[in-house]
């Protein structure tokens, strides 16, 4: 799904307007004062949470749900499946860049003793499809555009089996001239990538780009936005910055690589994938085998890592289950390192920007024309820092997709941000050094979000940024220098987010729901919203999740998972818990709205004396159990909500070698109400490092000769390791919103991946009086941007 | 890398493509694995044939190829998954296990050449549900986020400490530098083992020392 379609639904009541009540509910920062909000509630929803500071579980450090099993190694991942019987498969891809297949020969690899099935693929999963299919001859197979695109499968009863009947199949090819450079792509006489106009369907998690633009050639655009009057905003500005960035392909390198158990049996197909959304993957193996829903379950119960990069059924979920289907046995498929490099990534960027401002520093307009290719697909927009960050009356913005012959882009942690933000908050910085400001104070006078003013606040009374000196100050060949950035992100909600919550006789406490964790301690955030319920320690409440057998939850992408299941969850947890007073109440000769639950006891309100355990009371119970479920209710205001934070940079940069050395990072953040802190920094220390890891190491490499991907695996794709880690701290901002029954939201996008090679760049420029527009900050590159070398035209 | 014994790779070809520049420790150690267990001259394969492999101190009798790598038996054959398979190519550490208390790359290492040999895995580090000190720092500080990399770092870290007790910031990075982390977990990996090293050097220190 397309994220623009997750934000809050309308949903057309069918049944008379359902009894609400009024409740106040905190609002605004700690830090600036907090206030009351009212809103209108459902009646079947609990009363309003008091701000973090007066809750007992909810915003306190708490140890993560699945530790010890991950810490010892007992954790099963999909790539740990191993069901009686499994068969071991491996993919065959493509070897040239674009061209027609002419025969596939796999009788070799099924003489191949222990191959037990081949699968060739009629149909390609992920990339864009000619418009209108008659441009291209038809063909047996798909055409390939891309090496390294899927186009058989083999199972045999050992990897290596499975691995040794792969280089055994034979294809014969019709070669197509091809282009893998997005410049040279953009040329009237390029080679084609489709022969048409081409689109690529939305995706699950935000891949896919706009439909319904032009194509000319390779170029799939502009998808034009605008705002006010361009050329009346140039006008009244007394500063114009124009600029140029460029950014590099940047691919997910999950740890686990993607990859499926699928066991077909005629009565239920059991699928054990690794992915960020079980209801995702359950969708879409109904849609392409035609099965019923119902007949489809999916299992992720550990996951290691997507990034982005996980969703759907994919080619080796599709490849895999028609192989187990025709071996009647278990098939694992897991691609191996070089696909997983191959299979998606975060597209590149060609920005120019053109920012008018006012002399004291107000924006007047804000011009964004970027070219970005997703390969052989679409969604390399980066304009969203651009158009969402700061308040500009003017505004116009043309994204342009370029079609290479490269793997597909995808969804990856903040789809077409940290892009964006590597060009736009350099550009607002380059303002700032334009009127002579303080570029954190410019943004205080240009952001009025009052998340970001206390995150601003928080970096200049914490970090050294009062001490930063001018630009280029350092007289030695190592300069250092500081700088900031900013990111936004939106509030996405996935209204098919439901969980049931049961309290069994004994007090035991179970939360069931299909909604899975990537990583990102979602298991622990739930039994947190759980236990602050129900007056137990999180530990104490069981969390079974990632099985579509419970009730469905969202796909985890775009920051949606928090912000959408944990009121669900919360409402099922109180309203199981009003089933169970009621239940109660007569045998402690009480009615039930006389219990509460207090300091993790069940209490008498007019009797604060009368207290027991949660366990005591159940054992009152007259049934063996009590359950509710619930689903996500809609948000209590329509306003459109961003999130985001602050980081701040402090760097060394080698004049001499180009190196750069990040010494300390300072990142202010805010997520609504956390749930659970410890879960939420670690993110947050994920996203920036993974941010820095972008700026200054990765990078695809691909080959223009022979047209493939020349650093396909973890030694010569750099991402950054442990002797590259820099001082990090964070602070979080607690923002309430009155949005929901427990006013949380998700981190993964807006934690320092978007802001990082921004505010880099920045820090940068602050040491060393030179702009750096193009990513990575690779040695060579840092030395052509100081002159020291000569360039080698852009990536 | 400066003690890593002189050794001959005997059968270097399973290695998958030149260029395996994984860092430091884990090299070192990888080195004195290959050493061949078995001066015989007899040829072995390239049939499975049955081995008996020492693995948490108890015996497997596995069937396996000669070019089956440790990182395979232990997930395929004996069940054993809690070492992960990231690369596959000796650049990321997730295999780390110890052979003879020293970590090696399971991935890098050919099962058949550890006969033997003494090999500890993330499984072996535990006593039931009684967690490594190692592994319970881990747990105490977050260091994990999709825990796909835990099982490596732990075994990292674990034999730093098992070989330098009191360990800097420097070391344990030294430690893990072999290691990748996706999601992030370093600077949590670095704090529980500074964290755990501390809490021991503390339990030694007499008491008396504080009131000076």
């Amino acid at each position: 799904m397309p994220l623009d379609t997750l934000t809050p639904q309308e949903t057309t009541p069918a049944q008379p307007e359902p009894a609400k009540r009024t409740e106040n509910f905190v609002f605004g920062i700690p830090q600036t004062g907090l206030e009351q909000k009212e809103r209108e509630v459902l009646a079947n929803e609990p009363p309003p949470l008091g701000p973090n500071s007066e809750l007992m579980y909810i915003g306190k450090p708490t140890v993560r749900y699945d530790g010890p099993a991950k810490a010892m190694g007992t954790g099963k991942y999909t790539a740990d499946i191993h069901l009686p019987g499994m068969l071991y498969a491996r993919m065959v891809d493509a070897t040239i860049p674009h061209g027609r297949i002419l025969s596939i020969d796999t009788t070799e690899a099924e003489k191949l003793p222990g191959v037990r099935a081949v699968h060739v693929i009629e149909h390609v999963y992920g990339l864009a499809e000619l418009r209108d299919p008659k441009q291209e001859i038809p063909s047996r197979y798909p055409v390939i555009r891309y090496a390294g695109q899927p186009i058989a499968g083999i199972a045999a009863t050992s990897q290596q089996i499975a691995d040794d009947a792969a280089k055994l199949v034979k294809v014969q090819y019709d070669a197509i001239p091809f282009v893998i450079d997005r410049t040279a792509a953009r040329a009237a006489d390029a080679p084609m990538v489709f022969p048409g106009p081409a689109d690529e369907a939305a995706s699950a998690g935000g891949g896919g780009g706009p439909k319904d633009v032009p194509q000319t050639g390779n170029v799939h655009g502009p998808q034009r936005k605008q705002l006010g009057d361009m050329e009346k905003g140039f006008a009244e500005a007394d500063v114009i910055v124009e600029s140029e960035y460029f950014t590099q392909v940047q691919t997910h390198s999950a740890l686990e690589t993607h990859g499926f158990v699928v066991d077909w049996k005629p009565e239920e197909v059991t699928v054990y994938a690794s992915t960020q959304g079980t209801s995702s993957v359950r969708e879409e193996f109904a849609d392409v085998f035609k099965l019923p829903k119902s007949q489809v379950r999916v299992i992720t119960e550990y996951m290691g890592g997507g990034f982005g990069a996980k969703f759907g059924a994919g080619n080796e979920g599709v490849v895999a289950a028609s192989l187990s289907r025709k071996a009647k046995a278990p098939v694992k498929l897991m691609l191996d390192r070089k696909q997983e490099h191959i299979v998606c990534n975060r597209p590149d960027s060609h920005q120019q920007l053109k920012i008018g401002a006012k002399r004291d520093g107000t924006l007047t307009a804000i011009k964004l024309t970027s070219y970005g290719t997703a390969g052989v697909g679409t969604g390399a927009g980066t304009a969203g820092p651009a158009t969402n960050m700061y308040k500009c009356p003017n505004l116009l913005t043309e994204e342009n997709d370029v079609f290479v012959n490269a793997g597909p882009g995808a969804a990856f942690r903040a789809p077409g941000h940290p892009q964006g933000c590597f060009a736009f908050e350099q550009a607002i910085d380059e303002v700032a050094v334009k009127l002579n400001m303080d570029p954190l104070l410019l943004r205080d006078k240009i952001d009025e979000h009052p998340a970001r003013k206390v995150e601003r606040q928080v970096i200049l009374e914490r970090t050294n940024w009062r001490n930063r000196k001018p630009a280029g100050s350092d007289t030695g060949p190592v300069k250092r220098g500081m700088g900031i950035a900013q990111s936004v992100w939106y509030r996405f909600i996935e209204m098919n987010s439901s969980c049931e919550v049961r309290i069994s006789r004994d007090g035991s406490v179970e939360l069931m729901s299909a909604v899975q964790d990537l990583g990102t301690g979602t298991k622990t955030m739930l039994a947190v919203v759980v236990a602050e319920e129900l007056g137990i320690p999180p530990a104490n409440v069981v969390i079974r999740i990632g099985d579509t057998r419970f009730p469905i939850g969202p796909d985890s992408g775009g920051s949606v998972t928090t912000g959408s299941i944990s009121p669900a969850v919360r409402n099922a947890a109180w309203q199981a818990k009003q089933q169970l007073f009621a239940a109660v109440a007569p045998k402690f000769a009480t009615t039930a709205d006389n219990l509460a639950i207090r300091n993790g006891h069940v209490v008498f309100k007019n009797d604060p004396s009368k207290s027991y355990t949660l366990k005591q009371v159940a054992a009152k119970m007259p049934t063996h159990e009590v359950s509710a479920r619930a689903t996500r209710v809609a948000e209590y205001s329509k306003e459109h909500l961003l999130y985001g934070g602050v980081d701040y940079v402090e760097l060394a940069v080698d004049t001499e070698t180009g190196r750069v050395h990040i010494e300390k990072v300072f990142g202010a953040h805010d997520c609504g109400r956390p749930i659970n802190p410890t879960g939420v920094i670690s993110q947050i220390n994920g996203g920036i490092l993974q941010g820095l890891s972008y700026a200054l190491f990765e990078q695809r490499i691909m080959d223009p000769n022979a047209g493939y991907m020349l650093n396909a695996n973890l030694e010569n794709y750099k991402i950054l390791g442990a002797r590259e880690v820099p001082e990090i701290e964070v602070v979080l901002v607690e923002n309430y919103i009155a949005q929901s029954s427990t006013d949380a939201a998700g981190i993964g996008e807006s934690a320092g991946i978007i802001t990082l090679a921004a505010a880099i760049g920045n820090a940068f420029y602050n040491a060393t009086g030179v702009r750096m527009r193009k990513l990575p900050m690779t040695p060579a590159n840092v030395l052509a941007a100081l002159g020291k070398t000569q360039e080698e035209g852009e990536a | 890398m400066a003690d890593s014994p002189k050794i001959k790779f005997s059968r270097r070809g399973f290695l998958k493509g030149a260029g395996v520049t994984a860092a430091t420790t884990v090299i070192e150690t990888a080195n004195a694995l290959a050493r061949e267990t078995q001066d015989t001259n007899e040829i072995q394969g390239p049939e499975a044939l049955p081995v008996k492999l020492h693995i948490n101190g108890r015996e497997h009798s596995v069937v396996i190829e000669p070019r089956d790598t440790l990182a395979q038996t232990l997930r395929d054959n004996i069940g054993l998954t809690g070492t992960k398979v990231v690369c596959d190519r000796g650049s990321c550490s997730a295999c780390t296990v110890w052979i003879d208390k020293t970590p090696a790359l399971a991935c890098m290492t050919l099962a058949i050449d550890t006969t033997g040999r003494k090999i500890t895995t993330i499984e072996g580090l535990s006593h039931g549900d009684t967690m490594h000190p190692v592994q319970a720092a881990f747990v105490k500080h977050d260091a994990m986020q999709c825990g796909f990399c835990t099982p490596g770092m732990v075994m990292s870290c674990a034999a730093l400490l098992e070989r330098n007790p009191t360990p800097n910031l420097s070391d344990v990075k030294h430690a893990v530098s072999g290691n990748l982390c996706r999601c992030g977990t370093y600077p949590k990996v670095f704090a529980a083992t500074l964290d755990l090293a501390q809490q021991r050097a503390s339990l030694i220190t007499p008491a008396t020392e504080t009131e000076a």
